[in-house]
Parts: C-alpha cells; sequence; structure tokens
C-alpha cells in the first residue's frame, strides 16, 4: 500500500465521523463491513435525503459520484436496486459510499439536486439507464438514450441485443404506438 | 420513427422568455464542440445568460457491453471510453480487479503503467493545446501539439503494438513485455521532447492574442468547481490542489517527485496553464520512472489470471490447461465492490467494480470526470460573450467518448 494523506484521513473518517453518523441516525443507517478503504454505509430509501443534508452540514462539499446498480434476479422485489452515492469532502480527503436499497413496481428515492448541482445530470442518467424516479428532480428526462427510447438499458433483464426487431412487417405509420406522428 | 422534434423543442423554450432574449441552439454538429455536444443558449445581446447542454450522441452503451465480456475482455471496451487516454482507463479498470482479487503486481509492470500512463496524459494534453489553438482561432499549435503527440504515438506503438487504443494494461500486469529497444527510444524521446515543447509553450501561453481571448473568461471559484463535482485540471485551476496521484497514492506514485500545479483565477486561462505545467511534471515522473525502471516479470505469476508463456504452452500440460481456460472461460472474481479512482488527464476517473463472484463484471460503472465538466458548463458560460463560448468549452476539456459511454 502506498502512503498518501487520503489513506490516512479514510481510517480518521472510520474512526471519528462513521460513529457520529450512526449515532444521528440511530434508525435506517447502519455500516457495511468492507476489506477495501473506502468505508460504506446502507441507508433507506427515507433516509438519505437527511442523510445527506447531514453530510453536507459535517463538510462533505463534493458529490463524487452517483449511479445505481441492479441486482435482478438475485435480488427481486423491494431491494432489486442500489442506489450509489460517493461523498467527498474537501479539504479532509474523507470518502464515503453510501448504498440505498430501492424497488418495487415504482423504484423512488429522494433527489439531491438541490443540494449539489452535479447530483442533477448524474441522477438523470441513473433514471435513464434503471428507470429509479427522484422525488423532487426538476428535470427528470432521458440524458443518454434518445427522448422516445424504451426501456432501461442497464437493467439486467434488458437484454444486450434484439430489444426490438430490426426487420418487422409493421408499416411504419403504425410502428411506434407511443407518440402520435406530428407534422 | 417521428419525434418531437427540434424546432418544437425550441417553440416551447421560446415561448417561456422574456421579449428581448434569444434563443439558440449550437451543435451538436459543430466543430468547436470537441465531438458532439449540442448547447442551447440564451442570449441577451451577445451574452449568454443560460445554456443547457445536452448529449448523448455518442452513446454505445459501454459499461452494458462491459456486463456482458469476461473480466479481461471487458478493458477493450473501456478503452473506447475516453479516447484521448485510453491508457488511464486501463489502468483504473485494472487496479479495481487486482483490489478485488487481493493480487500483487509485480513492481516492473507497476512502474511502467506509471511510464506510460503519465506519456499518455502529455499526448492527451497536447491534443488539447492543439485543439484549443483552433478554437481560438491559432492554425500553427495543431501541427506542432501533433508532431509532439506523434513521438508518443510511436512509443505506444513499439509498446502495444496499436497507437490509440493500446488495451497494454491487463488485469495482473502488461499485456507483453517492453520491446527490446525500448530504452533506444525512451532515451530519444526524453532529448527532443523538452526543446519541443518549450516551442510549442511560448507559442500559446506567451502570445497577447491567446491571452486576450482567455483571461477572465468562464470563471468558477473553488466553492463552485467542488459543487459541481469538477475535478483534475478543472479543479485545480480554481485553486483547489487534489490530485489523486498525492491523495491517494496508486502504483507507487508516493515514490516519484512531483508537483501539483494549481491556479488562481479558475479562469481559462488558468486552466490552459494548469495542464502546461502539468505536462512539464508529467515528463518529471516519465525521466524518473524511465531510469528507475525495475527488472523483473511484467506481469504476475499466477496461471489463474494471466497467461503462461508460449513457449510453456508447447510443453507442458498444466500450462496448455491454463491457457485454454482463461481465452475460455477467464476467470472468477470474489464478490464485493470497490471503488478505485486513478487521475486521467481529465480529472479523477474512477471505476466502481462490482463482483458477484462470477467471470463476468456484475456492473462496471465510471465516474466520468468529463460528464460532470460538461453540466459545470453552465455555470461557466453564464454572462459570457458568445464568441468566447468556443473558448469555453475548449478549455473545460470534455471528451464525449468518455460522456456519453
Amino acid at each position: 500500500m502506498s502512503k498518501g494523506p487520503g489513506w490516512a484521513a479514510l481510517e480518521e473518517l472510520r474512526r471519528e465521523v462513521i460513529p457520529e453518523i450512526l449515532k444521528a441516525f440511530p434508525e435506517g443507517v447502519r455500516e457495511l463491513p468492507t476489506p477495501f478503504e473506502i468505508p460504506q454505509l446502507q441507508a433507506e430509501p427515507g433516509q438519505i435525503r437527511p442523510l445527506a443534508q447531514w453530510l453536507k452540514a459535517r463538510g462533505f462539499n463534493m458529490l463524487l459520484d452517483l449511479s445505481a446498480v441492479d441486482y435482478y434476479p438475485h435480488r427481486q422485489g423491494d431491494g432489486r436496486f442500489e442506489v450509489v452515492y460517493h461523498f467527498f469532502a474537501w479539504p479532509q480527503l474523507w470518502k464515503l459510499r453510501v448504498r440505498v436499497p430501492v424497488g418495487g413496481e415504482r423504484p423512488e428515492v429522494d433527489s439531491l439536486s438541490d443540494l449539489w448541482p452535479n447530483a442533477n445530470p448524474a441522477e438523470r442518467e441513473v433514471w435513464d439507464q434503471f428507470g429509479i424516479r427522484f422525488r423532487g428532480h426538476p428535470n427528470l428526462t432521458r440524458i443518454l438514450n434518445p427522448d422516445d427510447f424504451e426501456g432501461h438499458p442497464l437493467r439486467k433483464d434488458f437484454p444486450l441485443r434484439g430489444h426490438r426487431d430490426l426487420i418487422t412487417d409493421i408499416p411504419l405509420a403504425e410502428r411506434n404506438p407511443y407518440q402520435p406522428i406530428k407534422e | 420513427m417521428i419525434r418531437m422534434g427540434l424546432k418544437d423543442e425550441l417553440q416551447q423554450e421560446v415561448a417561456g422568455q422574456a421579449q428581448d432574449r434569444m434563443t439558440l441552439s449550437v451543435g451538436p454538429h459543430h466543430p468547436a464542440t470537441h465531438g458532439v455536444l449540442r448547447l442551447v443558449l440564451e442570449l441577451e445581446g451577445e451574452t449568454i445568460v443560460k445554456a443547457t447542454p445536452e448529449h448523448g450522441f455518442l452513446h454505445t452503451g459501454i459499461e452494458k457491453t462491459a456486463e456482458h465480456l469476461t473480466w479481461q475482455q471487458a478493458i477493450t471496451v473501456l478503452d473506447r471510453m475516453d479516447y484521448l487516454s485510453p491508457l488511464s482507463n486501463n489502468l483504473g479498470y485494472s487496479l479495481a480487479v487486482e483490489k478485488l482479487l487481493g493480487i500483487e503486481v509485480p513492481p516492473k509492470a507497476v512502474w511502467t503503467r506509471v511510464l506510460l500512463a503519465e506519456l499518455q496524459r502529455i499526448s492527451s494534453h497536447l491534443v488539447y493545446f492543439g485543439t484549443g489553438g483552433m478554437d481560438v482561432g491559432a492554425m500553427t499549435p495543431i501541427f506542432l501539439a501533433f508532431d509532439i503527440r506523434e513521438m508518443i504515438l510511436d512509443i505506444f506503438e513499439e509498446v502495444a503494438g496499436s497507437r490509440l487504443h493500446q488495451s497494454y494494461f491487463r488485469i495482473g500486469g502488461l499485456q507483453q513485455d517492453l520491446p527490446a529497444n525500448f530504452n533506444e527510444i525512451m532515451r530519444n524521446f526524453i532529448k527532443k521532447f523538452p526543446e519541443r515543447l518549450e516551442e510549442l509553450k511560448n507559442l500559446i501561453l506567451e502570445n497577447p492574442i491567446f491571452i486576450d481571448r482567455t483571461k477572465g473568461i468562464g470563471k468558477l471559484s473553488p466553492e463552485e468547481a467542488i459543487a459541481h463535482g469538477l475535478t483534475g485540471p478543472n479543479l485545480r485551476a480554481s485553486g483547489v490542489p487534489y490530485d489523486v496521484r498525492k491523495a491517494f497514492p496508486y502504483c507507487d506514485y508516493d515514490k516519484f517527485d512531483f508537483e501539483v500545479p494549481i491556479g488562481k483565477n479558475g479562469d481559462c486561462y488558468d486552466r490552459m496553464v494548469v495542464r502546461m505545467r502539468e505536462i512539464e511534471e508529467s515528463f518529471k515522473i516519465v525521466q524518473q520512472a524511465f531510469e528507475g525502471m525495475p527488472e523483473g516479470p511484467f506481469r504476475c505469476e499466477d496461471r489463474k489470471i494471466s497467461l503462461p508463456p508460449k513457449a510453456e504452452v508447447k510443453q507442458s500440460m498444466e500450462a496448455l490447461i491454463h491457457h485454454f481456460k482463461l481465452v475460455s472461460y477467464g476467470f472468477d472474481v470474489p464478490p464485493g465492490e470497490v471503488y478505485q479512482a486513478v487521475e486521467s488527464a481529465r480529472g479523477e476517473f474512477a471505476v466502481y467494480v462490482v463482483s458477484m463472484g462470477t467471470n463476468k463484471p456484475w456492473r462496471v460503472r465510471v465516474r466520468p470526470p468529463s460528464f460532470y465538466a460538461v453540466h459545470a458548463l453552465p455555470a461557466m458560460l453564464k454572462n459570457c460573450q458568445i464568441a468566447d463560448m468556443v473558448v469555453v468549452i475548449a478549455a473545460a476539456d470534455p471528451v464525449f467518448g468518455e460522456v456519453d459511454r
């Protein structure tokens, strides 16, 4: 292991800040053990917004990354997806991962886009790729795929190839039932 | 398939805005957007009041494709993301998987990785200066910069066999050993490079027209830069000395002597100066890595992870089985998740890998530094003149292969 200020900072985070977080959120937030350096927490979907506000006030001024993982078919139903947040505190050099299990018919979690401006595009990407909604997001539209794309490609039940027919005998005018033809 | 067209979208936007404002759609096929970026600008006279980036035109589903390839094969698609510095992508991913596997990479591989990753950073920044020069109307820098970059690409060709998408860093070490003439070509490069760089530097950073076009344009305060998730040279130009190589050293970066250049004002000029000084620092690391290059194997000796030498395959039964197994099935990686950040030419390039214990990655999430840079453009472009828009985009250095993945 190389020597660097960041690794010591992560130890400090684990030693001092994590107990504080667990004390402030006795319900719904717990620490997940990991053999790697960055400490990780698991939070209930309802807790992520208060937790994020708490973290921001505690010095985590950068939302490093926001993404999601689909665990289907290993996990189904309520905990099918996990929204993964990476927070970073400058200049303390703390990095913290928070994993929020979501699922159900209409997976939804609170938006953080008013706390960090870069949560806005990242949440749009998660909506685009996984179909997870963000409550309170000002502009939850597709960001990578075209607006008329069907489905959410990073879901595990979305096939790599052939999610729609390339050759079909349905006439062009009837092919897309989702949007009426304009012009 | 007919969708709501550009015309309708614009009409909607125009309907809700003040009388003296104009909405202008720039791109996606605009030569100055470094790829395919569409910017919807709201103008008051020639001043930009609001900018909305729209991207996704280069989306190729790389993260999805990687989930369907074996661990070692996924390297090849990750190359195609940040196509100006593919070795940094390779490096981040390989380090993440090696961490999950819990294997040690031999010192020669580690130092070669450092050397080539720094060369890659230099070559990426050279493209930045070449095309950035074109964006402010100077034709000469691109010839000088690409001439120097050519020397670096020649080194890559000798070492890895290809110039752009090398896929040279593999899980467990390197794809092949360094070539026999490596010392010779590196000495040649180290001898020629400083002089050529000086020429480019004088042409750009001391050019009064260049300074006039870039100074005070697209300012971001340190707080804003942090809030927008900017990393790398864009963040350091705002005066925040965060560098993954210093803060969270990987690959023995703590053994190298280099500085982290920072800017003061956070404007376009500082973004360029920081990158130019970064080239010099990278060159220092390249020299140190070349001089201190250890001897030894170039990939880990674990036959369950790296291929056996071809000569051994022809002699030994076990080696043949290992070869066959690695090529057809790959290897299983213990379950877990790891977040590995490396400092690429564009900032903190990080890979969040989830393994479920199979021979394919369950999820490869890439933290794209230029994705966040593109979405910081509205903050940079606010109250800029429209003529400066091109400069701001060029100075932020987005690569759309990585933004859209």
